[in-house]
């Protein structure tokens, strides 16, 4: 084995950030990218920490590189339109130390609310991509991105999907480089980018895209492999290896770097070969590109813009094999839920009893939105709930708004909800925001934010104190209370809800994965006392079914969290004795 | 060697992805070229989940294709007939025998399928069932249901059990070792 290892994509980025001696990175975390900041703040070498959301973190990241520091900065797609003002004067700034932008994109939206192609963000701020197709291109090509970085003055983009962050492969490890900072100049030619400036740069930057587009065409992350010329294909990323295994003796011209595209390089191949096809997933990208230069291919007219590719899609599409698979099982289907002893169901059972509506947000508590809970109306983006709650108010009134709350996470309502709760003041709102305060970034696996006092890299830091927070801003109703206690939580939102003034209500207890270490007790339902009246249903918990015709805990799933207990109007709810 | 396809599937929180991971490393150890696809994020919440473990000579894809597993390795019994379809005409699916209700049987609006084990003995393939819950309570902990159905798979897999052990002690936390070899040992026995 040796210096190869099993490794994550997301693991294998850090590691190529590491060797290429890069000393900060920076990010807000987002399934699928999370791991790799992750994975960075592992290397003593290098500064890592989360950042209140993606627009603040390039930002950090465009700082870190203006001084002279080899500079990564990771976000899931959705984070680049956060990140999106800063994003496309960059381009224009250039940079002085190596600036590589990691963005996740998430084909087949395994958790993401929609599934936009970041391919798009490289053309349109003029910044160049690479796309690796495994773990250990990966970690190549991120290395790879810091060079090109320095030697065309550009910020650098390496795409990742899914497929390639969250699947292992062998990666051959290597030594770190030792990059020493570089020296910084003051040159507001650069780097202030009023319109004199910036109308110079921007001739620059489309200068410096033309002659990488030039570079392409003999740039090693481009490859041909010639096989079989009634076939070619070009490709990039993992449907790259879905078309090695589909059409093995195929010609295949793989893209590594996905903007700007080698026009030579492609013309040539594609004279080389009978019939040409585009295996890109997502957007026809190259395919339009391509096709504007007058070349014949086959694309999306019989692939798709939906979702995954995979093996078997290309073998019927391209290979035209007729597979006759078996179709899965219609079967009762198995979406997430909140985990047994997570606090928020506590809120999201009050708000469905008092019948409330709520704008959502991106979290853990987005699950609340499904039966037999359906605490939540909307879900757009992070920070959207306090701000569309707003919106809904002033189109329709005091009166309507008194039916619904918004709901926002700790870890949100800094990314984003802050600024909304200001709006909601200035503008003199009414509304009442639930901050569902779980001490964690829940969803993508428990990440520190500056609400839960400890910085990525474990050591403790100042805790923001979202009750003086909402004070400050001009909340004058504020109150904490524990989502474990119905009765406390009912009180508040009925309470809330009936001023005319904006009120914020902080739902605080830890998540329930948060700490494993106490060993919490199951509890059992007494079927003497029970009158299977089955209200203990209503609080959608995972550990509780009815089996036989009887209410069951399930001891393997329970927690002990005991809201179950409280909501039983007869007492038949008990701890299981130890 | 042709390329090994297994899939191993359950609910978010049973530990596929630990088992996955000892998979990977008991590829790695055998000399193969390995690729894992795995779920994060959302779907680990209580929601269907499946690993792809794909070893051998040279590995491109990190999917299993559509009735190319040679091994469904099922922690839960629906999922079972869930990701049936991926198995191969004379693969082995090997079930565990504990059911968790999803959320739309808990509220009534579906129904959990009763013959489920009829339904996977139906085709050419080799079903192996077992009740891994129960020999994960025997051993004291009802966690290691996955190590218990490693060592069912491991007796239908041409690997010696020292390569196995050495893999989910290189995976396993450190203080699970010893619980996770019994339980692994106890499954092997159960094959």
């Amino acid at each position: 084995m040796g210096n190869k290892r099993l490794m994550l994509g997301n693991e294998a980025v850090a590691r190529g950030a590491y060797e290429a001696g890069a000393t900060v990175a920076v990010a807000y975390p987002g399934t699928p990218s999370t791991e790799i900041t992750e994975f960075v703040a592992t290397y003593d070498d290098i500064y890592a920490q989360w950042s209140p959301n993606e627009k603040v973190a390039l930002e950090v990241g465009i700082g870190s590189s203006v001084s002279g520091a080899r500079t990564m900065v990771a976000m899931k797609h959705v984070g680049v339109n956060v990140a999106a003002d800063p994003l496309f004067t960059v381009a224009y700034t250039g940079v002085n130390g190596g600036l590589v932008i990691l963005v996740a994109d998430d084909p087949g939206m395994h958790s993401s609310q929609n599934e936009q192609d970041s391919r798009y963000y490289a053309r349109s701020a003029h910044i160049p991509m690479l796309e690796p197709s495994d773990s250990h291109e990966a970690k190549e090509f991120v290395k790879e991105a810091f060079d090109m970085s320095e030697k065309y003055d550009t910020p650098v983009f390496v795409r990742l999907t899914t497929r390639i962050s969250h699947s292992q492969s062998i990666v051959e490890i290597h030594d770190r480089k030792d990059v020493p900072l570089k020296p910084y100049h003051k040159d507001f030619k650069k780097n202030v980018m009023m319109p004199a400036m910036a109308r110079v740069r921007h001739v620059v930057v489309e200068k410096r895209m033309h002659q990488m587009a030039e570079d392409a065409n003999h740039c090693a992350v481009n490859t041909v492999e010639m096989g079989d010329t009634s076939i070619g294909v070009i490709t990039s990323g993992v449907p790259y290896q879905y078309v090695k295994e589909v059409l093995p003796g195929a010609s295949v011209l793989k893209l590594g770097m996905v903007h700007p595209l080698p026009k030579q390089l492609i013309e040539d191949f594609a004279k080389k070969v009978d019939q040409l096809y585009i295996v890109e997933e997502l957007e026809p990208i190259f395919e339009e590109q391509i096709k504007s230069w007058g070349i014949d291919v086959l694309g999306k007219e019989i692939l798709t813009v939906q979702g995954e590719y995979s093996a078997n899609l290309l073998e019927e599409r391209i290979a035209k094999n007729s597979l006759g698979l078996d179709t899965p099982k219609q079967l009762p289907v198995r979406p997430p839920v909140m985990c047994p002893g997570c606090p928020h169901r506590g809120v999201y059972y009050i708000l469905h009893k008092l019948k409330k509506h709520a704008t959502g947000d991106i979290g853990c508590y987005t699950l609340g939105a499904l039966p037999p809970l359906e605490g939540i109306d909307t879900c757009v983006c992070m920070g959207a709930s306090v701000s569309m709650l707003h919106g809904i108010e002033k189109a329709r009134g005091k009166e309507f708004i008194k039916d619904w709350v918004g709901i926002i996470g700790d870890s949100t309502f800094v990314h984003s909800g802050i600024t909304g709760l200001v709006d909601i003041v200035y503008n003199k709102g009414i509304s009442t925001v639930i901050i569902l305060d779980n001490s964690t970034t829940g969803m993508t696996g428990h990440q520190d934010n500056p609400a839960t006092g400890r910085t990525l890299k474990g050591e403790a830091t100042h805790v923001l104190n979202l009750v003086d927070l909402a004070m400050s801003i001009g909340i004058t109703n504020v109150r904490v209370v524990n989502p474990f206690k119905p009765e406390e939580v009912e009180l508040a939102v009925k309470e809330e809800t009936a001023k005319e003034e904006p009120s914020v209500i902080i739902a605080s207890a830890p998540c329930e994965l948060l700490d494993r270490k106490t060993k919490r007790i199951p509890y059992r339902i007494d079927l003497d006392t029970c009158k299977n009246c089955g209200m203990c249903m209503r609080i959608g918990c995972p550990a509780i079914s009815k089996q036989d015709n009887k209410m069951f805990i399930n001891d393997t799933l329970c927690s002990g969290c005991g809201l179950c207990a409280k909501i039983c109007k007869f007492g038949a709810i008990v701890k299981e004795a130890q | 060697m042709k390329t090994k396809n297994i899939l191993v599937v359950g609910v978010g929180g049973q530990g596929t992805l630990l088992t996955s991971r000892i998979l990977g490393n008991l590829a790695i150890h055998s000399g193969y070229d390995v690729k894992l696809s795995e779920v994060h994020g959302m779907s680990q919440r209580g929601g269907s989940v499946v690993t792809h473990i794909r070893y051998g000579k040279k590995v491109y894809s990190p999917l299993v294709e559509v009735g190319k597993a040679d091994v469904i390795l099922a922690f839960e019994k629906m999922e079972a007939l869930r990701w049936r379809h991926y198995l191969k005409k004379d693969g082995i699916i090997i079930v565990n025998t504990q059911e968790i209700d999803p959320m739309p049987v808990i509220i009534g609006a579906d129904k959990y399928p009763d013959d489920v084990i009829e339904q996977l003995q139906q085709n050419e393939n080799k079903v192996i069932v077992a009740d891994a819950l129960a020999e994960a309570r025997k051993i004291g902990n009802f966690r290691v249901v996955n190590t218990v159905l490693l060592g069912l798979l491991a007796k239908n897999m041409d690997v010696d059990v020292q390569t196995w052990e050495e893999a989910i002690k290189q995976t396993v936390p450190p203080k699970t070792v010893e619980v996770n070899i019994k339980a692994f040992q106890a499954g092997y026995v159960l094959a």
